[in-house]
């Protein structure tokens, strides 16, 4: 009894105690809802079974980038879904990045109007909900564009309407190997010489124009493949046919919609975060890089983004992974994403609510622990570099 | 301190267990009212009217339900679903039916565990297309874009139905009927595919009705009816007889005009004595009902003719003809079981 009211009484021990107690309430109460979703469950007649995945899913998915019919399963679907939900995220990423970081250093810019408009751009698209933006994106693209009968027509090749934007589709033909070979040479040329020129400069001190150098080289070594195989390459182009445009690359209304909200959205965010990475850097480094000398561009190749990077890319990974997760509120516009199809016309098809919501979140939870590791990897690796 | 939450929280979990025991008609009874789930808005079937109050066929039968079982057809709330969340409402508790036209198929009796009464309209799924596109036929949507509620049997038809006639077409997946309007007026879809009450239901709350047209094919078989949860027979059965009676008065000529007559004198067919309470209903009391249950249905609410015209019928917008909703006497599908 002593020994109890001792351990008590000292603080460690005693937090110790709590702590186990708070496990074993929390591991109860886990355990709990767990038996009472089973009890639950078999009340209504339901097991958990992941059985249904490999029936046929019965629905059509109107964007697909692996082959599927109604005949596929719905482990299948939701194999569709989830690279929907991926493609959407890497455009919406992509697009965030350059938008994001572009505003970023427009804000910072000298220019008052050009500053002005980027400062307002952040505070409108930050304080509107991210729903009600993807819900404004769809609406101006299906309520504003033209039918597809009378599409907004570019060069005769591209079109835009209200059921989304066709562009021309490369056709990859006999010969297109060459290239490849040529664009793997190149690459392997830029890498060589970035290497080379890196040597040289810390040995003599001469520099070479390595980017316009690598950049050329990158372009158009593959365009002479191009010519010397006989140009492999050829162009399918959008045509109506009926009711729609078939053929070339079909970008629908909703992952427009969602893109250019996720995007748009999500780039304010970024903005913010490089402008006050840029800021975060002392003063004092400018003046110095440029007392020896350094043209403002060098200076902030050189002195200011290789230490701004290492402040801005933690918060960086969280806006992407923000916006990976926002791209789940493409239900609201039937974008069929994982949620819509397995979180959603699977669930509701098969009735396997806790079985499909379980997926999804477990899915989700991989999706955002993949990005954070790989962030993380990439930040160590700065850091490393930076020092 | 601690060991008193969490005897409260353990109390809590057995009373929460406790009270999925008790019969779902002395949960209504005590409650006062009757929790009916039903569509989001579908004129017809369920659709607020001007001062806000929920009217229709699929809201007219939670009436009667209610009249059935609490002497009173307005004390009944409403709890709307999409095609959706409708059976994981019903599932949760949201409501003692859902009467929402929702079809009736051997997964979701089966698998789905949910318990279909009866039928109380024979649809079937057809296509909507503005006249101006110039398409007579559904054989010739190959290509189109086509409006679909998501979680529906229309779905899996309209996949199936491409699919035997190797055709394309690309679906355009929406949760309910107005977002549904929405997109098809704005081109967004070519063709708007639901059940065919739907369909005139849809185009009957358009400013042009007579721009728009239902193709001829019908593809599907779709039995509509209220839903009940499993496991409790006695409210399966209220639910079932309900709707029996409602058919029940149509067929025997009760209507809500004469039905207080009816009730109160010997009527030389003995059926109408047994349904107006009259006569001694056997099981009636087994129900848990009252005798005059049917007398409430059919005077606060009407027999299923009544229901089928002030709602659906040639007296309203959507002008839909009796068709296979009516007694096998007229041609029609409904036969009801004897009131014996
Ligand atoms: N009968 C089909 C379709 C039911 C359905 O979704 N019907 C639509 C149109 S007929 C509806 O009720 N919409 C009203 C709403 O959106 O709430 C089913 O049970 O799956």
């Amino acid at each position: 009894m002593f020994f109890i009211i001792g351990l008590w009484r000292n603080e460690k021990s005693r937090q110790i105690i709590l702590q186990i107690f708070v496990l074993l309430f929390i591991g109860w109460f886990l355990s709990w809802l767990a038996g009472n979703v089973a009890s639950n469950f078999s009340a209504l007649g339901k097991d958990i079974s992941f059985d249904f995945l490999s029936i046929p899913a019965g629905y059509d998915i109107n964007q697909y980038l692996i082959e599927y019919n109604s005949r596929d399963t719905h482990l299948r679907a939701a194999i569709v879904g989830l690279l929907n939900t991926g493609l959407v995220a890497v455009l919406g990423i992509i697009l965030a990045t350059v938008l994001g970081v572009s505003v970023g250093i427009i804000r910072l810019s000298n220019n008052w109007l050009a500053s002005k408009i980027a400062y307002w751009y952040v505070e409108f698209t930050r304080n509107v909900p991210i729903l009600l933006q993807i819900l404004l994106w769809h609406g101006i693209i299906i309520n504003s564009l033209p039918h597809p009968r009378s599409a907004l027509n570019i060069g005769d090749v591209s079109f835009l309407s209200n059921r989304g934007f066709y562009i021309p589709k490369p056709i990859l033909e006999n010969g297109i190997e060459l290239v490849y070979l040529f664009s793997v040479i190149a690459i392997i040329f830029a890498f060589l010489f970035y290497k080379f020129s890196k040597k040289k400069q810390e040995l003599t001190g001469v520099q070479y124009p390595v980017l316009w150098i690598n950049l050329s080289a990158i372009i158009i070594l593959p365009i002479m493949g191009y010519f010397i195989s006989g140009m492999p390459v050829s162009l399918e182009i959008p045509v109506l046919k009926g009711f729609n445009f078939v053929g070339g690359i079909h970008m629908s209304p909703e992952l427009s919609a969602l893109t250019f909200a996720l995007g748009v959205y999500t780039a304010a965010f970024i903005s913010e975060i490089v402008r006050a990475g840029i800021l975060a850097i002392d003063k004092g480094q400018k003046e110095a890089a440029a007392s020896i000398g350094l043209k403002p561009s060098k200076i902030m190749k050189l002195v200011v983004l290789p230490q701004a990077r290492r402040i801005i890319i933690p918060p960086l990974t969280s806006q992407y992974l923000n916006l990976t997760k926002n791209s789940s509120l493409a239900i609201a516009i039937g974008y069929m994403d994982l949620v819509a199809t397995l979180g959603g016309i699977s669930l509701n098809q098969t009735g396997r609510e806790m079985e499909t919501m379980v997926l999804v979140m477990a899915i989700y939870l991989s999706i955002s622990l993949s990005i954070s590791a790989f962030m993380n990897w990439y930040n160590n690796r700065v850091k490393l570099v930076g020092r | 301190m601690k060991t008193k939450m969490i005897l409260a929280v353990a109390t809590a979990g057995v009373m929460f267990a406790g009270s999925a025991l008790a019969s779902t008609l002395d949960d209504v009874r005590a409650r006062g009212k009757l929790n009916c789930i039903i569509n989001t808005g579908l004129a017809g079937f369920a659709a607020p009217d001007d001062k806000g109050n929920w009217k229709g066929f699929d809201v007219d039968f939670c009436r009667a339900v209610a009249a059935a079982t609490l002497g009173d057809a307005s004390k009944v709330s409403y709890t709307t679903a999409t095609g959706k969340t409708r059976f994981t409402k019903l599932a949760a508790g949201e409501g003692e039916i859902l009467s929402r036209n929702t079809t009736w198929t051997f997964s979701r009796d089966v698998d789905l565990s949910q318990t279909f009464v009866g039928v109380s309209y024979y649809d079937g799924q057809g296509f909507m297309v503005p006249k101006k596109l110039g398409v007579k036929s559904a054989k010739e949507l190959g290509g189109a874009s086509v409006c679909i509620q998501t979680g529906t049997t229309t779905e899996l038809n309209l996949a199936e139905f491409f699919a035997a006639n190797n055709m394309k077409y690309n679906p355009v997946p929406i949760e309910t009927n107005s977002e549904a309007q929405e997109l098809y007026k704005a081109g967004r879809c070519d063709v708007y595919t639901t059940d065919a009450s739907g369909l005139y239901a849809t185009i009957s709350s358009f400013d042009n009705p007579s721009d728009h047209m239902v193709l001829p094919e019908i593809i599907s078989k779709e039995p509509l009816g209220p839903v009940v949860r499993h496991g409790d027979d006695q409210w399966a059965d209220i639910v079932a007889w309900t709707l029996r009676a409602m058919l029940a008065g149509e067929e025997l000529g009760v209507t809500s005009k004469n039905v207080k007559s009816l009730a109160s004198k010997d009527n030389k067919n003995k059926e109408i004595n047994r349904l107006l309470g009259k006569d001694t209903l056997q099981g009636v009391t087994k129900l848990g009902l009252s005798p005059d249950w049917a007398v409430n249905i059919i005077s606060q609410v009407g027999n299923y003719e009544e229901v089928f015209e002030a709602n659906l019928g040639q007296s309203t917008p959507l002008k839909i003809a009796r068709g296979a909703n009516q007694l096998y006497r007229d041609g029609g599908l409904y036969y009801v079981p004897p009131i014996k």
